[in-house]
């Protein structure tokens, strides 16, 4: 909207001088009102327009919108002031029918609350705050003190021979909220147990546990060789896939027994303990992948054992040790399917993770991490956020953001 | 049954910390109060305006749902509201004595 109106004077007339002079008034025009042109407007009544020319001097403006302020709602027949016929009005809504029964239903709700309000006083302070008496509990009254209670032990029964219980590596759950626990035991030391006095290897059975049941396993698997870790397929409960300690990984079915259906051959497979499995959200459902501590992560495809899909050496090409730590995302998708393992020697200080999609070498190796002073014990991704995983070492725990690779963003001390 | 409208107002003030009761109409005047002239139209007036915008605030997240009953707490008392098509019944409570 233009706010200028331009007009134009001749030069000539600026500057002209007035002269005044007195001469009788006279009429030019004369516009009497119309009342009949009322007809075509609506009087606003309340107008408010602001008529004052000075400053505001105001320190606060307060502007009530919709209310009018007197006491409205009245019939334009009673009039206000009068109390008698406000009185009069009052005690015949009082009779109304409809009046009755509301309030007698209404009343009822608002009892109930009054009385809720006299009852409890819910916005009474209960709590005097953050921290009484933590001098002398040494904990704040908010907190929750953490308990667990075991609820049952599963022993391994077969302590025979040589008195020794052999440690349970690995474990695994059973998909669908499954409630059988495959426990695959194993002693990880070199040489350990290797061969008893008679020349025999001794057998290292791995089970499967029924969860309500602790006396005796569902299911024994006994392996040629102990085994090392153990994973049930998510997609299918009876099957399970292990990596053993001979390298060999080995695929199982539980309704076909304590043999293993299938199991790797000795040329291709790995020259250390295959300490890691994990299965591959593939189409099929039957891929996976083993990596182990003789620095080598191998694919497999359950049916076909005899040779790997895919063999990668994970070597930085910075160190020459070849055994790493690594903690591996299927698919480079999220879906969650994290393996881990174990890598004692010394100069891996290296988390490496691996991009499956990548066809070369140095495209598989993403990025590597200087993670903790020693062997990276165990590593995990957060299930929600996924760029971050959690690695335990060298006696602290660090969480680490996939992005950032010079440090953790938290650790413990 | 008017008596027994009478009865039900006369024993929600006899509740423990009620201050006051008022019924009030669709349009805003005050039926019954127990409270003086002043407070009651202001009452009236104020929380009839307060009652339609929650109405229509709960009507407008989901037109199948309506409101049934508003609570208004400040630090002096509670003044509880409960809507109806034609009246409202507002009665304001101190619960701490």
């Amino acid at each position: 909207m233009e706010i200028n109106y331009i007009y134009t004077k001749k030069r000539s007339e600026f500057g002209k001088q007035c002269f005044f002079a007195d001469t009788t008034h006279f009429i030019y025009q004369d516009i009497p009102s119309n009342p009949s042109l009322n007809v075509n407007y609506i009087p606003q009544n309340p107008a408010d327009r602001g008529a004052q020319c000075a400053d505001v001097q105001a320190e606060h403006e307060y502007e009530s919108r919709g209310m009018n302020h007197t006491e409205g709602g009245w019939p334009k027949d009673i009039n206000l002031a009068e109390v008698e016929q406000t009185m009069r009005y009052r005690k015949k809504v009082e009779k109304d029918d409809m009046y009755i029964h509301t309030i007698l239903q209404v009343s009822h709700t608002m009892e109930h609350c009054i009385l809720q309000n006299n009852a409890v006083e819910i916005y009474e302070e209960y709590f005097s705050g953050p921290k009484t008496s933590a001098v002398e509990s040494g904990t704040s009254t908010f907190v929750e003190k953490s308990s667990s209670r075991t609820v049952n032990v599963f022993r391994d029964h077969s302590v025979s021979h040589s008195g020794r219980a052999y440690p349970a590596a690995h474990l695994s759950w059973s998909p669908n909220g499954g409630s059988r626990l495959a426990v695959a035991q194993c002693s990880l030391e070199f040489q350990k147990n290797g061969i008893s006095r008679v020349g025999v290897p001794p057998i290292v059975n791995s089970y499967i546990w029924e969860i309500e049941n602790p006396n005796k396993p569902e299911l024994v698997l006994t392996p040629p060789s102990p085994l090392a870790c153990l994973e049930y397929n998510p997609k299918d409960p009876h099957c399970l896939v292990s990596g053993s300690r001979n390298g060999r990984v080995a695929f199982w079915d539980t309704r076909r027994g304590s043999l293993p259906v299938d199991q790797s051959a000795l040329e291709v497979s790995h020259r250390d303990p295959a300490s890691c499995v994990n299965w591959i959200a593939s189409k099929s459902g039957n891929e996976f992948f083993s990596a182990s501590t003789d620095g080598q992560v191998k694919w497999w495809d359950t049916r076909r054992l005899s040779e790997p899909l895919e063999t990668l050496i994970l070597d930085p090409g910075v160190k020459s040790a070849t055994g790493v730590v690594t903690e591996q995302q299927c698919l480079s998708r999220a879906l969650g399917a994290s393996s881990l393992e174990y890598e004692p020697t010394i100069p891996t200080r290296i988390v490496i993770n691996c991009n499956r999609k990548g066809k070369t070498p140095t495209e598989k190796l993403v990025s590597q991490y200087q993670a903790h002073i020693g062997p990276v014990y165990s590593l995990q991704r957060n299930p929600s956020f996924l760029k971050n995983f959690l690695t335990v070492g060298d006696w602290t725990a660090r969480i680490w953001s996939e992005d950032i690779r010079e440090s953790a963003i938290i650790w413990t001390g | 049954m008017a008596s027994e409208v009478e009865e039900t107002m006369k024993r929600i003030q006899s509740h423990k910390g009620v201050v006051g009761t008022i019924v009030v109409n669709a349009e805003g005047i005050p039926i019954k109060s127990t409270l003086d002239n002043t407070t009651t139209v202001q009452y009236a007036a104020l929380i009839s305006q307060l009652s339609d915008k929650a109405r229509s605030v709960v009507r407008d997240l989901d037109p199948t749902n309506d409101l049934t009953f508003l609570r208004i707490r400040s630090k002096k008392h509670e003044i509880m509201v409960a809507p109806d098509k034609e009246f409202i019944l507002i009665v304001i409570q101190n619960p701490t004595e």
